[in-house]
């Protein structure tokens, strides 16, 4: 039963199979095991960002394409809700709206950018990609009528979500059974049913494919295949997950705006998730994305201990500074490139063996 | 036995092609008719053309980089931050003499930060060469990847050494305010940047056509394997390339930093997007495409920025896209064999 | 028979899965023009590329005067003396004729005399003297290449097909120039596919099949021998002219 549901792509280590276990429980029973808004924020945003790691996997891990765009369909993703809502009345009939225009245009936009881009080399592609997040950014922030500019869009949601909205009078547990907990678990399962789907893709015969093309493309042409027609497709596929992903964060957030979604650095963090978690492995984004998140919002604390009784040594004060724990994860991403090309799921897949 | 009946006796011409130098002319003056009034046209020109050459100072190393080893390095930006960083440090060491009201003494305090941020930018270029992208060489995918995790990296670095706030650079005062002509007011800095651009740009024409140096890189551009064969280790002349390269970018920087008369770590971020968009416009791999795609970019963003503010930004996304309509492999493609 | 200038013993190369080399000995009189013959796909041009260190030998020896070519890079190679005519040419199509030859003339500038001699057999070189290299028609591409090889005296000089695709006249004008620069001493290892060439060239032949040597000898006995050509070479090469 579980190998169905997972598609027959079993953890193959038994470190990784606790340590997946840990973490969807971890996130199953979240509002019960971690009480507090802030905890229940970051088990949320895990979830997102399993699922828009997830998606960019698709792209980097199996089919071995580099984009910068990525979080352009987060963004649109997100946009498209916030926008709905806004002009129509907050019901799940607009947020539908939102979310199939949003499907719509990111479907169109990943078509026309890998058929134009696809045929080129791969740093053209990525350069060019870049650019066009750039504009889409530049847009977002300059259409301030439409899209809020700088500020972003908040919005109100359907009062089945709603923070005052109560399913049960008394708390259960002791969580109130409320719009934010029905939410969350919007948002998880979502997220679980779409990474389900995608671990369905990738060990279907059309992810074994990919894989073929990743590995030698003129080999997988000579074969039959038409690259061209897998790689759009998987960009499209990766940019229609990462749109549904927006979605669900801008659900979450109720807000959606420019730095929540379209920044640099926020395409630069996926970069480091799938990375260190592990290329082509799905299960790296689940590990990539818990320790990241779970590190930038509590690792700072601990840095901030590391930091202090460093003083008076030049310069470690500085490097274990809270602020700087982008650099300890960018090491650790240099390095897994070197070394670690399976990121740590890989690692510990080597180690069973 | 003399060549073929079919060869004419007359020399084939070898032509330059000069349509997208036309290019930028019919800009100037499109941009001429639209803004109507002489003073406001030649401000704004020059300004595009000082901006357009500094971009071409940082961005002939990446293109000549990427031409003749294959290599796109997207930390180039980088060695713009650095340079920009040093210059600002240095100026500070010189701050009398760079406060001081006489050509000689701002020159004093000038050419030593110029020159620290060039060696600078240039030993952080041979670090980078050796650790970070030796390695990767021939991998695209590793290479996209682990130049960004460097720029990542790097970053924060720079955050350490220098904090996270935004540096005043200011220019000094010989250098500040405008030569008067009639109603035009042409900025001095901005004209000392055309000179230095224009210099940089002759002194890379002369490198690759003069020197046996140039002949090699133009040789290995089109092919590294046939000049190994013929004996050369090009592996050398690469090093070499990418460190030129990397000081380039930071003189650039030191200059942009002057220019915009402060320095934030997002200043490389910031010029790379216009620099991929200047090396794509050109040809990958050419120093001319480079330098008139830079031009292009520099007119179209100050023109723009003047008629009509709200699409400046893009403007020159939506520049790349018509020229890549036009001629897809930019506006001097390298044939490669 | 000269003694050896070259000698390929047990020379194995794999490219990517594919095994192309599988087990190459050959020897390469000194002084002489030595044809390496064989069918399409025989491994030929893996033959020459891997002496030329362009491809690593996985197995074997390549011994050069005494030093082993195998494991040495390339430009190390060309040090040696040795010169590269690859099939695509290797012309730089933006330098001129005269940068071309500048580079490939490693020791210093150009000899006047040599070039002279350069001259006589292709003329078409001094026309087009200051041109850019890519306006030259194919077959005086290949003259340009033979020369960059050829503008210093060198111990060996390696061809691979220099006669393909060119019209008659053109082969038969390289065929003088390669009759006369046999008789300065220059040690050839040539490939052709053009058997009228390839006899009239050829001092001593080695024939190719499937990654192996399956003959050697000298190119006057395979000429007389019609059921040897047939057999070795798939077709009685009288029809390759």
């Amino acid at each position: 039963m579980i190998d169905t549901l997972l598609s027959g792509d079993r953890p193959r280590s038994r470190i990784l199979a606790v340590v997946l276990v840990a973490i969807f429980v971890s996130l199953a029973a979240a509002p019960f095991l971690f009480p507090g808004t802030r905890a229940l924020d970051v088990a949320a945003k895990v979830c997102v960002f399993v699922l828009l790691v997830a998606s960019y996997d698709l792209l980097l891990g199996y089919t071995g394409i580099v984009s910068f765009a990525h979080t352009m369909f987060f963004g649109i993703g997100g946009y498209g809700i916030a926008i709905a809502t806004t002009r129509l009345d907050p019901t799940w009939g607009a947020i539908a709206v939102g979310a199939v225009a949003a499907l719509a245009i990111s479907l169109a936009l990943s078509f026309l950018i890998g058929l134009f881009s696809l045929r080129v080399k791969a740093i053209f592609f990525a350069m060019i990609t870049l650019a066009v997040a750039s504009f889409f950014a530049i847009l977002a922030s300059q259409l301030s009528n439409i899209t809020g500019g700088e500020d972003g869009i908040t919005f109100k949601v359907p009062e089945l979500l709603r923070p005052g909205f109560r399913l049960l009078e008394a708390p259960l547990l002791g969580v109130t059974i409320g719009g934010r907990l029905i939410t969350y678990y919007l948002v998880f399962g979502a997220a679980l049913v779409l990474f389900l789907a995608l671990l369905r893709a990738v060990n279907s015969p059309f992810g074994r494919v990919l894989l073929a093309i990743r590995e030698n493309d003129f080999r997988a042409e000579a074969l039959g295949y038409r690259t061209v027609t897998y790689r759009t497709i998987a960009n499209c596929l990766g940019a229609a997950v990462a749109t549904l992903a927006g979605v669900l964060y801008a659900l979450w957030l109720r807000y959606t705006g420019p730095n929540t979604t379209l920044d640099f650095a926020i395409m630069i963090d996926i970069l480091l998730m799938v990375v260190i978690g592990g290329m082509g492995t799905m299960y790296g984004a689940v590990l990539g994305a818990t320790i990241f998140v779970v590190a930038q919002n509590y690792l700072q604390d601990l840095m901030k201990l590391a930091s202090g009784a460093a003083k008076g040594i030049p310069l470690l004060p500085d490097l274990l500074h809270p602020d700087r724990w982008l650099l300890w994860f960018g090491v650790l991403f240099v390095l897994s490139v070197y070394y670690f090309p399976r990121g740590i799921v890989g690692q510990l897949r080597t180690w069973r063996t | 036995m003399s060549a073929p009946a079919a060869q004419s006796d007359a020399l084939p011409q070898s032509r330059i092609d000069f349509v997208p130098v036309l290019l930028v002319v019919a800009i100037a003056l499109g941009a001429f008719a639209l803004i109507g009034s002489p003073s406001t046209w030649v401000t704004l020109t020059v300004a595009g053309l000082a901006m357009g050459l500094l971009i071409f100072i940082m961005a002939s190393g990446l293109t000549l980089v990427f031409g003749l080893m294959d290599v796109m390095n997207f930390a180039h930006g980088l060695f713009i931050a650095i340079g920009a960083y040093v210059a600002v440090s240095v100026m500070k060491v010189f701050s009398a003499a760079a406060g001081a009201d006489s050509l000689a003494a701002n020159l004093g305090a000038i050419a030593p930060a110029l020159l620290a941020a060039i060696v600078a930018a240039g030993l952080l270029g041979l670090f980078f060469e050796r650790v970070i992208i030796r390695p990767v060489y021939g991998q695209h995918l590793k290479q996209i990847l682990i130049t960004t995790g460097g720029m990542i990296v790097a970053e924060q670095l720079i955050h350490v050494l220098w904090g996270a706030d935004q540096l005043t650079l200011l220019r000094p005062p010989t250098l500040r305010g405008s030569f008067l002509i009639g109603d035009i007011a042409l900025e001095k800095f901005r004209l000392a940047s055309v000179v230095i651009g224009l210099a940089t740009f002759v002194g890379l024409v002369l490198l690759l056509n003069r020197t046996k140096i140039g002949l090699l890189i133009r040789a290995g551009v089109e092919n590294k394997e046939m000049v190994e064969a013929m004996g050369y280790r090009i592996r050398r002349l690469f090093v070499a390339v990418f460190v030129v390269g990397a000081a380039l970018a930071g003189l650039g920087g030191a200059l942009w930093g002057m220019y915009q008369e402060s320095v934030t770590v997002l200043i490389g971020a910031q010029m790379m997007v216009l620099i991929f968009i200047v090396i794509i416009i050109g040809g990958l791999g050419s120093v001319g495409g480079c330098f008139v795609g830079a031009l292009l970019v520099g007119l179209v963003a100050n023109y723009v920025g003047y008629l009509s503010p709200k699409i400046a930004l893009g403007s020159n996304i939506l520049l790349m896209v018509v020229i890549l309509l036009w001629r897809p492999q930019g506006l001097y493609p390298m044939s490669k064999q | 028979m000269a003694e050896a200038l070259l000698t390929l013993a047990g020379v194995n190369t794999h490219i990517g899965h594919y095994h192309i080399l599988q087990g190459v000995d050959l020897a390469v009189p000194r002084g002489e023009l030595t044809m390496l013959l064989g069918r399409n796909g025989a491994g030929k041009t893996t033959t020459l590329r891997t002496i030329m260190g362009l491809w690593r030998a996985s197995a074997g020896e390549i011994r050069f005067e005494s030093v082993d070519l195998a494991k040495r890079d390339t430009p190390a190679i060309a040090d040696l003396g040795i010169a590269y005519v690859p099939e695509s040419m290797g012309i730089f199509a933006g330098l001129t004729v005269q940068e071309n030859l500048t580079l490939a003339a490693r020791k210093g500038p150009l000899d006047a005399a040599r070039l002279e001699w350069i001259f006589r057999f292709f003329p078409a070189l001094k026309k087009f003297w200051f041109l850019p290299a890519g306006l030259l028609s194919g077959g005086q591409k290949q003259m340009l290449s033979i020369s960059r090889a050829i503008v210093e005296p060198r111990k060996l000089v390696l061809v691979d097909e220099p006669t393909k695709g060119l019209a008659p006249s053109i082969i038969n004008n390289l065929i003088e120039a390669f009759s006369e620069l046999k008789k300065t001493d220059t040690t050839i290892l040539m490939v052709e596919q053009n058997f009228h060439a390839a006899r009239s060239l050829g001092d001593s032949v080695v024939v190719m099949d499937s990654g192996r040597i399956v003959h050697s000898g000298r190119m006057a006995d395979l000429a007389a021998d019609e059921a040897l050509q047939t057999r070795l070479l798939g077709l009685s090469l009288e029809v390759h002219q």
